[in-house]
């Protein structure tokens, strides 16, 4: 059964529709604000543009792509970026996972003092933490280079794998590690066979967490780094002073087609192995 | 960075223990916590708190770096870096409170269509928003540029819209160009932190019983009541989170001021950023910092205080 | 094995949760541990497993002291509430568990074994979160009895199932038992389940054991208030002790005389004290006013008001209003229902004084009722 087509429904089906999606509309318009300047990089990465700015569309090549380390200093700048960010994270992830168990099982004196201070770097402008730091460090006379960003990246990382690891933690059962016990399971055995595989999916999260942090930061780094040490970021920030080259598009698309790549394939295999357990 | 995954609901998986869990043993000594919070805690205390310490006494001090710095409790700095720097300031904290509107504006529509409208097209929705923290966020930004360029399709159509004319009646914009504008800023500031907006508003969405819509409409409310009533204040740890992870990080940005603005828009992130980097008056920019981070605590004490949420960790 | 708790407590803080303890399970029989919760009778079976240090006294296992020993040491197994099993593993690799970290090279065949006796054999290989709650419950029983523990500690275990699955585990974990022939210690909540399934009962009640007894004792001769009202329903009826008799004490409550066998009364009787005289709802009789005369000689009487009947089928359940108390329960079979006894009817309440109990009058009348177990 359906109504006669009137011209008075005519009119109003389509407001009617849109009434009721009228969320869907609007949260559809922001993925695509979100979204949009991801395509502009990956358009841009296919532009051969006039000047040394890449910022408009001039004609389709592939040159940037077939020869993606040719521009000075870039690829290397890449690698260093690399290196910080999987040293930082490595620190982060053991001293933060250590850090989070404490918060997340015991009650001490002092907890709620340790957590402020985990809590701060969060809810403070990077700016203030990067001046400040880098204050301390030239007072020091500390040689600003590969340690210091390394040192300053640990820093803002630590607070987020704590938080990350702490909600496992806490979410855990401790009825868990009792079973275990019962079960025979010393304590070295309970922690490896038990505890570490139930954390895991929050030290992982906590992990990934602070190697984009880490890889991604410029504002902090930029405070703390040595004129030999230009990471990625500071590299790109410097291109948008002197010439933007198309390789830095290059290396976005890349890093964004690979990401997303592997988060759908995780996703998807997780989707049918949980279809088939069923 | 994705501080909202502080508020990101906690993992699948875990099985949850059907009521309160019997209190940890105790057999272990009482130092552990301590002994496992050393290395994070020495990490903090040397490289995050002493430094902001460090900087307070910077402040103060009248020197340069070839004769070395004492201090003389200079104060006049701070009032100097008000008088100089006042409308970096107030530009910051305006930009700031601006975008972070317009991103709760953006991102509750999406937040809430993840949440209760995607079905199973959830997964994927959730990492198209976290996907563009993928390509590093410079060249994102610099995408701007092309995108909001003087020949590009924006401006054109906001001229032929003739809502350049609006804009620029409103401050927003000048001489019918939106890049070097406060609207570059202010749009580049909101696309940057919306998803520090939406991750935390959809992890508070997602906790909200369908069965509450029902129940409110099976007593008689409308749609537009059921969200006032019902969805809107049940999100509210969400927006708190969210409001704050956006706007606190928005006010010491200078990167989008920097390369979407002109020195017309810089923000007060850009003024410590010269004063450290090139000017090398490291009293001023401590000085501006430390204003920076007094003024930004007191908002949040009084926004947390009227908001009434304080646990965010 | 035998399991021998003497003098043990435990403190957390200023709470004392058990009270100094003294507890004998025999080798091989169910032992149920009863009592609303709080009552200590998780901890109790915590320490039995060394889950939990006692802040005081021994357990022992046989004549081997176990007290220092910790958990993954006792030959002792745990069934958890809500099952506790490990999320990240499979049924099997649930089930093989305990065994692996025995360092058994080959634990097939008696995971197989053991998968055969839950009849989970084509589940092995689920996570847990697949299975259905009558399954995760029967795979938390194999993944202990797997190790052949001296004894099988279970903690509310049916406490998360519904209640025809609990009817069904209730029987099934009674036939594994008497098929493993191992002590079972069962903790609950549930008087009816303990009840069915336990040999002993130990009541538990403020971290002290109340009363301890096959079922049928614990029911029949309750000791305190706790014991009379948390097993079933009780009457008790306040009353003076009249005349302390060498077999049988008289009482008087109201105007009504009460005989007491000296045996069944667990306080002082001496002339002129305060005691309570209980009896079952069940164990009354309910006979018309007017119809006095043909009640046997030698029988309790106390007269009242019937002020509710409730028609449940098998039986009717009577509230009768009486000078000696108020709101005293009568269950009556439906054999020959008596269409008078309606509410507003004046009755006489009868009963053979060898089901009467007297219990110290210095107790809460109502401990371990519904309201006061809430």
């Amino acid at each position: 059964m359906s109504a006669p087509l009137t011209p008075l429904t005519l009119l109003t089906a389509p407001i009617r529709w849109v009434r009721r999606n009228l969320v869907v509309i609007m949260g559809s318009l922001a993925l695509v604000y979100l979204l949009l300047p991801n395509v502009v990089v990956m358009l841009f990465s296919f532009n051969k543009p006039a000047g040394r700015f890449n910022y408009e569309w001039r004609e389709f090549s592939t040159d940037a792509w077939t020869n993606p380390c040719g521009v000075a200093d870039m690829c290397g700048s890449l690698g260093l970026s690399l290196r910080i960010a999987l040293t930082a994270t490595l620190i982060a992830t053991v001293f933060g996972t250590l850090a989070a168990f404490a918060l997340g099982r015991y009650r001490f004196r002092g907890k709620s003092t340790a957590q402020g201070l985990i809590f701060l770097p969060m809810a403070m402008p990077e700016v203030v933490m990067a001046a400040s730091l880098g204050t301390l460090f030239l007072n020091m006379r500390v040689n600003f280079g590969f340690t210091t960003i390394l040192i300053a990246h640990v820093m803002f990382c630590l607070s987020f794998v704590i938080v990350a690891v702490k909600a496992r933690v806490m979410s855990m059962d401790p009825r868990l590690e009792e079973a275990a016990r019962d079960l025979y399971a010393g304590p070295a055995q309970t922690f490896w066979r038990v505890t570490l595989p139930l954390a895991a999916p929050g030290i992982a999260a906590g992990a990934m967490l602070s190697f984009a942090l880490s890889f991604d930061d410029f504002i902090i780094t930029q405070f703390n780094a040595g004129p030999s040490t230009v990471t990625f970021p500071m590299f790109v920030w410097g291109a948008a002073q002197r010439g933007v080259p198309v390789q830095v598009n290059v290396i976005g698309t890349a890093m964004f087609v690979i990401a997303v790549a592997i988060v759908l394939v995780g996703q998807l295999t997780s989707n049918r192995r949980k279809k088939q357990a069923l | 960075m994705s501080p909202a995954l502080t508020t990101a609901p906690p993992p699948p998986g875990a099985a949850a223990p059907a009521e309160a869990p019997p209190a940890a043993p105790e057999r272990r000594p009482r130092l552990t916590p301590y002994w496992l919070l050393l290395p994070a805690g020495i990490w903090l205390a040397v490289f995050f708190v002493a430094p902001l310490f460090y900087q307070a006494s910077t402040s103060v001090q009248t020197g340069s770096l070839e004769e070395g710095y004492q201090v003389t409790w200079h104060f006049a700095t701070y009032w100097e870096a008000l008088q100089d720097y006042g409308p970096h300031f107030l530009r910051s904290f305006l930009y700031a409170a601006v975008a972070t509107a317009l991103c709760l504006l953006i991102g509750y529509p999406l937040a809430y269509m993840i949440a209760f409208r995607a079905g199973r097209w959830r997964g994927l929705l959730l990492v198209m928003v976290i996907a563009p923290f993928f390509t590093s966020f410079l060249i994102r930004t610099l995408a701007w540029k092309s995108i909001l360029s003087d020949s590009g399709p924006v401006v054109s159509a906001l001229n032929s819209l003739h809502l350049l004319d609006v804009t620029s009646w409103l401050g927003l914009t000048a001489d019918d160009r939106v890049l070097a504008t406060p609207l570059a800023v202010i749009c580049g500031l909101t696309y940057n932190f919306l998803p520090f907006m939406v991750l935390p508003l959809y992890s508070s969405l997602e906790r909200i019983d369908p069965a509450l819509h029902e129940a409110s409409r099976d007593l008689y409310a409308k749609p537009s009541t059921t969200f006032r009533r019902v969805t809107f204040p049940l999100s509210l740890p969400g927006v708190v989170a969210g409001t704050l992870l956006t706007f606190i990080p928005a006010s010491g940005d200078y990167i989008n001021a920097q390369l979407l603005g002109s020195p017309r828009e810089q923000m007060v992130g850009n003024a410590i950023q010269k004063q450290f980097l090139n000017v090398l008056d490291y009293p001023t920019a401590a000085a501006m910092s430390f204003i920076l981070m007094a003024l930004i605590l007191v908002m949040v004490t009084l926004y947390m205080r009227r908001a009434g949420t304080e646990d965010l960790v | 094995m035998t399991i021998t708790l003497s003098q043990v407590s435990k403190v957390f803080g200023d709470f004392t949760a058990v009270h100094p303890l003294d507890l004998t399970i025999p080798e091989g029989s169910f032992f149920a541990l009863l009592g609303a919760s709080g009552c200590g009778k998780t901890t109790t079976l915590r320490m039995i497993a060394g889950l939990e240090d006692p802040s005081s006294g021994s357990v022992l296992l046989g004549d081997q002291d176990i007290t220092a020993l910790p958990p993954h040491k006792r030959p002792v197994n745990t069934v958890f509430q809500s099952y506790a099993l490990f999320p990240h593993l499979d049924v099997y690799e649930n089930i093989a568990f305990g065994l692996r970290r025995q360092g058994v090279k080959s634990v097939a065949g008696k995971v197989d074994e053991m998968l055969d006796l839950v009849e989970l054999g084509p589940m092995a290989r689920r996570k847990p979160r697949q299975l259905s709650g009558g399954q995760q419950q029967r795979v938390a029983v194999a993944r202990a009895l797997i190790n052949r523990p001296q004894v099988l500690l279970l903690d509310e275990p049916l406490g998360a199932l519904d209640l025809k699955l609990r009817r069904q585990m209730q029987l099934e974990l009674k036939r594994i038992q008497t098929d493993v022939g191992i002590t079972f210690v069962h903790v609950t909540h549930d008087q009816e389940e303990a009840m069915t399934m336990a040999d002993q009962v130990a009541v538990m009640y403020g971290g002290r054991v109340e009363q301890l007894g096959a079922p049928a004792e614990l029911y029949e001769n309750p000791r305190t208030t706790f014991v009379a009202n948390f097993l079933g329903t009780s009457n008790l009826i306040e009353a003076e002790v009249v005349d302390a008799g060498s077999d049988h004490a008289l009482l008087k409550a109201a105007d009504s005389k009460l005989r007491l066998p000296t045996e069944r009364a667990h306080t002082t009787l001496r002339a002129g004290d305060r005691i309570l005289a209980g009896v079952r709802p069940e164990k009354i009789s309910l006979t018309l006013a007017a119809d006095e005369g043909t009640i046997p000689e030698g029988r309790n009487r106390v007269p009242g008001t019937i002020t509710d009947a409730s028609f449940l089928g098998v039986s009717t359940q009577y509230v009768v209003n009486s000078p000696a108390g108020p709101e005293l329960a009568v269950y009556e079979q439906n054999v020959e229902r008596d269409s008078r006894l309606i509410p507003g009817a004046d009755v006489v309440l009868h009963w053979n004084p060898a089901h009467t109990f007297g219990l110290d009058s210095a107790q809460a009348i109502d401990a371990g009722t519904g309201e006061d177990a809430a």
